[in-house]
């Protein structure tokens, strides 16, 4: 199973409630995927400044000092907000690259969930309610954002094997489904330089969308090819800098439903998830086509 | 009118009062508000009822529902009216995935559009859509009859039986063994009354209608075809 929800908000003035409305589409989406859930929100950091999400079993160890250590090492400020498990640096955006590297040498423990401009990452296993309250989900605003509730069936229950997957700068992906020839890929694209956390068949499908979009092609094309060199059942709901995309596989037995009004575009596994979005009664819903890429930017 | 708050009073307590109704009952008008897509709304009806659901419904209302009428005055989720044995469900919006899969009898309309696998392994249902139906409808269909005013996608009637299918608009692919079968009289007749029946009579007219069928090459073995098993 799995549950995803996804919220583009095209009315500036929903942005404050981004995270509260999101909250509440994931809580509904408990019965499809309780074992460990996770969020990606995209807010801008500032002008010039990039964020880091990171993560540690371990937070009061590894984040004690962190900032100050990591301002030392690549000579540029730091600010440092921990909320639990994880930790969000903001640097400016030409030390990001760098800041991520210094990261992972100053405290191995950590685990980098996102880097860009815009994005942030939290995941962890238990219930999403739980989850959501521990991260402060609600309380944060932003442009728009996905999430992710999770049943495990490919990999294990971790908080790296929950979802999103971020491979690229500001990208990230969830799924619904399970992909039947992602070894093969992973094999592949490792062979063209991409790095793998984990041995999740997501993991693979956000890998190969990034690896589309570094080599130029737009969201569309990277999504359009997911149909082609992808075996498996699949709903994807991408997530980038500016927008969000959406692609069934063919068959398209894993459910999904939009809603589209004059304020936002949502995504849910099942419309229980979209039925306290202001508007709803009067939003445009359907069900996204089989094989048919969609994809909203601003 | 029995008016049901879904939201205050949840979904158990609605099914079983709906349970409890056996053959013929005064409560015979019954309203659901408040549905927030919920799941297996009035599943397993069996009495001569009628049941409105004011919003759109989640996976499996009036999933085997006998004898019931039920409106749902919204879209449903996947598996509406799943199994149905008699009684009709009648949708305003659009459906799900597998709306009236497997079902044995009664009437389904569905004002809107069905997604995929409509009908899927139907078994002496009777379906009307007024818009399209997505791919693979039909698929393995013994019996019944599925009509559809707008287009069919792919894969209709893939591997079917004996059910029969009349669409007005186009198909995208029909499935392996379904063919385009002639119009004869006691099709038209068929039509008339399920457009009548399914509220569509002011909408489209039988000789609008292209029927499908069962080429009936897959109903046995071919030892032709031995050395591909």
């Amino acid at each position: 199973m799995c549950g995803i929800v996804g919220l583009f908000l095209k009315d500036p003035k929903l942005e404050p409630q981004l995270g509260a409305m999101m909250t509440d589409m994931l809580i509904t989406m408990t019965d499809r995927g309780p074992d460990s859930a996770g969020i990606a929100i995209y807010s801008s950091a500032g002008k010039g400044l990039g964020k880091l999400t990171v993560q540690s079993a371990h937070p009061e160890k590894d984040f004690k000092g962190l900032d100050g250590d990591l301002k030392e090492a690549i000579g540029a400020p730091v600010a440092m907000l921990v909320k639990s498990t994880h930790a969000v640096l903001e640097v400016p955006l030409g030390q990001l690259e760098a800041a991520r590297s210094a990261v992972t040498h100053l405290r191995p423990g950590i685990k980098v969930m996102s880097s860009g401009e815009n994005i942030e990452i939290f995941k962890e296993v238990g219930l999403p309610k739980d989850v959501a309250a521990r991260f402060e989900v609600s309380k944060m605003g932003g442009t728009h954002g996905i999430g992710h509730t999770r049943m495990a069936t490919e990999s294990a229950v971790t908080t790296m094997g929950a979802h999103p997957f971020s491979t690229g700068a500001d990208q990230c992906l969830v799924h619904n489904g399970s992909l039947s020839n992602h070894n093969g890929v992973r094999r592949e694209l490792k062979r063209l330089g991409m790095t793998f956390e984990t041995e999740n068949d997501t993991e693979v499908g956000a890998a190969f969308i990034s690896h589309k979009l570094q080599s130029g092609e737009s969201l569309g094309n990277a999504l359009e090819a997911t149909l082609t060199d992808l075996d498996g059942f699949f709903t994807f709901v991408v997530g980038t800098h500016n927008g969000f995309g959406v692609v069934r596989d063919p068959i398209a037995c894993k459910p999904a439903v939009m809603a589209e009004t004059d304020q936002y575009v949502a995504f849910g596994s099942e419309y229980r998830a979209l039925v306290n979005l202001p508007g709803i009664e009067d939003a445009r819903v359907w069900e996204p086509e089989p094989a048919t890429v969609y994809f909203w930017e601003r | 009118m029995q008016t049901f708050d879904l939201g205050k009073e949840g979904l158990r307590a609605l099914n079983s009062s709906l349970h409890a109704l056996k053959g013929q009952t005064n409560m015979t008008s019954w309203e659901v508000v408040n549905p927030k897509g919920a799941h297996a709304i009035a599943a397993g009806v069996d009495a001569p009822v009628d049941i409105t659901v004011r919003g759109s419904t989640g996976y499996y209302c009036a999933g085997m529902n006998k004898q019931a009428t039920i409106r749902i005055k919204g879209s449903a989720g996947p598996g509406v009216a799943e199994n149905m044995m008699s009684g009709t469900v009648i949708i305003d919006g659009n459906a799900s995935q597998y709306a009236g899969a497997t079902g044995r009898g009664g009437l389904l309309v569905i004002k809107g559009n069905a997604s995929s696998r409509c009908g899927v392994s139907m078994k002496g249902i009777d379906i009307v859509v007024h818009g399209s139906i997505g791919h693979m409808s039909a698929f393995m269909a013994q019996s019944g009859n599925l009509v559809v005013l707008g287009d069919a996608g792919d894969a209709l009637g893939d591997s079917l039986y004996e059910a029969r299918l009349f669409v007005r608009g186009s198909v995208k692919s029909l499935g392996a063994d379904c063919i385009e079968k002639e119009m004869r009289p006691e099709h038209y007749a068929i039509l008339e009354d399920l457009l009548k029946r399914g509220e569509a009579d002011h909408l489209a007219k039988p000789s609008e209608f292209k029927r499908y069928g069962s080429a009936r090459k897959l109903y046995n073995f071919n030892i032709d075809n031995a050395s591909s098993y």
